[in-house]
């Protein structure tokens, strides 16, 4: 089964570039012929003259960004992107998501709806749609929101997932919190579930595990696509009796999204070092689960500076100081040994809420082909509370710029009201809720 | 409206560049009276001014704004400019308008500058969607600062050739006029605007992202420049220390394209367009460490927007250009206002303006009221500084 991405705006094309790299590279790395024809099937399409294609849609308002990820790809040439399912206008929405939402959306509407619809046609079967985009500019965060609804509406029964990066919190574009409440309101409400990236812990992990001096976009999205390969490459799943799973959004969202008020991802994985490191370290699956459990319930991205005195709350009582309550988990373990390694740890019901039990709300996934460079590594995809915080953060300013009506008018002027903002934070402080209140 | 600099321009090694159908020229000029620009001329040429704009809309495939480029302190640019910035408005309401007005300075050599620049600045206020205003005292100060610097060269700070913000560089050269080096200051300014979106990057600023982020309140559209390096030094030896200077600087009064002083005075917003080599860490290294040290309004705390431009400018490796939507531009303002009023209460020279056809005394009040209302917005932000503004309470949801 395939899976068909839209990559929107600079940040969306930028990740979904890096992404495709991640994939191609990791399926064609030595001898995995099972593993290699999955992945490929899932993230390309084979052209006539046999070169791969990446099933993607690349959208966005201005065309250098475009251009440069399809260069790129070309120039790399163990993929590319199809010629004729990129579509750009000249002048970027301007970080208005009211532009790209109400202006941009329904004019090119059409159009764009057509290329995805190649796409899905051009798979023998279909896994589901994964839009990327950034919610703080305002093509990915209007255009993509806008897109996203529309693709609801024509694939009813399809699973549509949206990776959302957001932003550095010292911000880069000013309105970024008006635009990212927004995107999240309405997404809540469309997608499937939510898998999310901030750039401030990718830049940490950059900086503080990779050792990077001069740490670049490209950089930062190399991280996040290596933790996107990590959930989406082939593997062995609870379902799939012995063989690779065939619909990893499908498995995805069935193990992680069970409630429609929690369809909140967060990743992390272990280990991440830099690359000259690896050939001098030894990993143990105990020592990296123990590791990447206390990352989880520490709410930590990082395996440096976990703090070990956090516990999961012994009785009854919602909060422990510090613990991060979980939904749900998906745990993917991938390497040597996958199949004897005990995983009992995440298993523990007090890790989770009580109305799922603890057998249902863990899912583990495993594939004996180590994924870049590692001999063994592990990545969690967790819905749990780890973006109450950053959540809390986004929709604070935003509120507080409300409250003068600061830059109101410029959204106005596209058609968006303060009643829809009204809107949007209601449902997010839902979502606030209804993670705080977890236990 | 006064043929010689038009003129000047077409015999001079530029006269490639411009489209001799695109000019528009009178013989006689404005002679400094707002009135007569704004009115006279704006009636007799609309049809023309117009059509010549509409000519030029249609050349482009994506018009993404309008840039206008005058004096206050004149009666062209400053009467016919703001006529020409409100057709623009009823021609193309869509299309951003960017105004890069130039402020007279304290000794000015146009006795009515004060009226004209009031009576210019409530077409501004009312009009544009941003307004980059540049002093010429700070352009001469920064001139003749780069001059000492240039003549008095000691070993190991002998600057790059052409490296310069005041020199043509990549442009043609031909001798000297004597606001040539000012407006050199003023030309990559505006270069370093349309960089982002001339050329790639890794977070690219289109046009329409500047108000976007910089405007809060339809009036309060005043971006005050400032670019760095101002030149840079032969002696490349300590390149991130001076990458962190650039960003320092950029911050300094003496950078400022107007007489202002951002740090002491209270951000609403503020933009940092790097071109060059620079990446994101050196970008959220230089914010974090300046960030304490300048004040932001209480809702903007974060009011930071940023653009990386891989190009950099001719003859540097980086550079930046910042615009910050900032109080400071209040005693700009109230000085203006000041001498204005030391004119209008004698009635000094009015009657010049009065005789033109159309003008009214009632003008002259309702600029000043918009100038004042427009000072007093400031000021109230201005005494909000330093005050502590507790959060708006959140919304409550039923559980
Ligand atoms: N991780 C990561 N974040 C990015 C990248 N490019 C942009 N961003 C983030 O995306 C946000 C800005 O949104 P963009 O994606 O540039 O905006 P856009 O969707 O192109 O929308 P407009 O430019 O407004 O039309 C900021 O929060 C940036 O930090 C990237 O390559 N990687
Ligand atoms: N920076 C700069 N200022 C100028 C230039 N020419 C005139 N000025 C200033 O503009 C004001 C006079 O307006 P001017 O543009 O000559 O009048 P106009 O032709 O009637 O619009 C005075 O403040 C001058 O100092 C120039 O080339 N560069
Ligand atoms: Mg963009």
């Amino acid at each position: 089964m395939s899976v068909v991405s839209v990559q929107l705006g600079q940040c969306g094309n930028q990740v979904g570039q890096e992404l495709f790299d991640v994939l191609c590279s990791d399926a064609q790395d030595g001898q995995r012929n099972k593993y290699r024809a999955i992945s490929c099937e899932r993230f390309f399409h084979q052209t006539d003259r046999g070169e791969l294609e990446a099933r993607a849609v690349l959208i966005d308002m201005e065309p250098k960004v475009i251009n440069r990820c399809v260069s790129r790809a070309t120039k790399c040439s163990r993929w590319s992107y199809g010629s004729s399912s990129h579509f750009s206008q000249k002048q970027g929405s301007g970080n208005n998501w009211a532009n790209g939402f109400c202006v941009h959306g329904p004019r090119h509407r059409d159009v764009v709806e057509e290329m995805v619809r190649r796409e899905v046609e051009r798979c023998d079967r279909l896994s589901g749609l994964m839009a990327l985009m950034s919610v703080a500019g305002g093509t990915g965060s209007g255009f993509g929101t806008y897109l996203t609804q529309c693709l609801r509406d024509a694939y009813p029964t399809s699973f549509i997932i949206n990776h959302l990066t957001w932003p550095y919190s010292t911000g880069e574009v000013i309105v970024q919190n008006y635009n990212s409440v927004l995107t999240l309101a309405r997404l809540y409400q469309l997608s499937d579930a939510i898998v999310v990236h901030e750039n401030d812990t990718v830049h940490k992990i950059c900086s503080q595990l990779l050792n990077i001096k001069h740490i670049s976009f490209s950089d930062v999205n190399r991280v996040i696509a290596q933790q996107l390969g990590g959930i989406l490459q082939p593997a062995f799943t609870t379902h799939s009796h012995g063989f690779y799973s065939r619909s990893p959004i499908d498995e995805l969202v069935s193990s992680l999204a069970c409630h429609p008020e929690y369809k909140l991802l967060s990743v992390s994985s272990i280990p991440q070092m830099p690359s000259s490191s690896i050939a001098f370290t030894t990993f143990s699956w105990p020592g990296l689960l123990k590791h990447l459990r206390q990352m989880l319930i520490s709410n930590t991205k990082m395996e440096e500076g976990i703090d070990w005195q956090v516990r999961p709350p012994s009785g009854a009582g919602c909060t422990g100081s510090g613990f991060n309550r979980s939904v749900a988990n998906l745990l993917i373990l991938r390497g040597k040994d996958v199949y004897s390694t005990e995983t009992s740890g995440f298993e523990e019901p007090s890790l989770y809420s009580s109305w799922l039990p603890s057998v249902e709300a863990l899912n583990v996934w495993k594939c004996p082909v180590p994924f870049h460079k590692y001999e063994k590594s592990a990545t969690l995809v967790s819905n749990s509370q780890a973006l109450l915080r950053p959540l809390d953060h986004i929709v604070a300013k935003a509120w507080n710029m409300f409250a003068s009506r600061a830059y109101i008018h410029q959204y106005i002027r596209y058609g968006i009201s303060e009643e829809d903002f009204l809107d949007g934070f209601t449902a997010l402080e839902q979502v606030i809720s209804s993670y705080k209140q977890l236990c | 409206m006064e043929e010689g600099v038009v003129n000047e321009i077409l015999q001079g090694p530029l006269r490639e560049v411009f489209d001799s159908t695109q000019l528009l020229t009178d013989v006689s000029g404005s002679g400094n009276n707002w009135a007569v620009g704004h009115l006279t001329y704006g009636l007799a040429y609309r049809e023309q001014i117009v059509d010549k704009l509409r000519r030029a809309a249609e050349h482009c495939d994506c018009l993404q704004g309008f840039f206008i480029i005058h004096s206050m302190g004149g009666g062209t640019g400053s009467g016919l400019g703001t006529r020409v910035l409100s057709l623009l408005e009823e021609e193309f309401p869509s299309v951003s308008r960017i105004v890069t007005a130039i402020y007279p300075s304290t000794e000015d050599d146009v006795i009515t500058s004060p009226y004209n620049s009031v009576l210019a600045m409530r077409e501004l206020s009312e009009h544009a969607d941003c307004v980059l205003p540049v002093e010429n005292q700070s352009l001469l100060d920064i001139v003749n600062k780069i001059k000492v610097m240039a003549d008095g060269a000691k070993p190991g700070s002998v600057i790059k050739r052409d490296s310069t913000i005041i020199s043509g560089q990549g442009g043609l050269t031909g001798p000297e006029k004597p606001f040539d080096a000012m407006n050199n200051i003023v030309a990559n300014l505006l270069l370093n605007i349309t960089s982002s979106a001339r050329f790639e990057g890794s977070l690219n600023t289109d046009l329409n992202e500047i108000a976007m982020n910089l405007v809060p309140f339809p009036r309060l559209h005043y971006l005050v420049p400032s670019l760095t390096p101002l030149y840079t030094l032969a002696d490349v030896s300590v390149p991130s220390r001076r990458l962190d200077q650039m960003f320092s600087d950029a911050f300094n009064k003496d950078h400022q394209l107007i007489r202002a002083d951002p740090k002491h005075s209270l951000y609403l917003a503020c933009a940092l367009m790097v071109r060059g080599n620079v990446q994101v860490s050196d970008l959220r290294r230089n914010i974090e460490r300046l960030r304490p040290t300048l004040p932001f309004v209480s809702w903007n705390q974060e009011g930071w927007k940023t653009g990386l431009c891989s190009v950099p400018p001719v003859g540097h490796s980086h550079s930046l250009l910042a615009l910050a939507n900032n109080t400071c531009v209040k005693p700009t303002f109230i000085e203006l206002r000041e001498r204005f009023n030391k004119l209008y209460r004698k009635k000094a020279h009015l009657h010049h303006y009065l005789h033109v056809e159309g003008m009214e005394q009632s003008l002259f009040s309702e600029a000043v009221a918009s100038l004042s209302s427009l000072i007093d917005e400031y000021q109230l932000l201005d005494a909000s500084k330093g005050r502590l503004t507790p959060d708006a309470a959140r919304l409550s949801i039923a559980t």
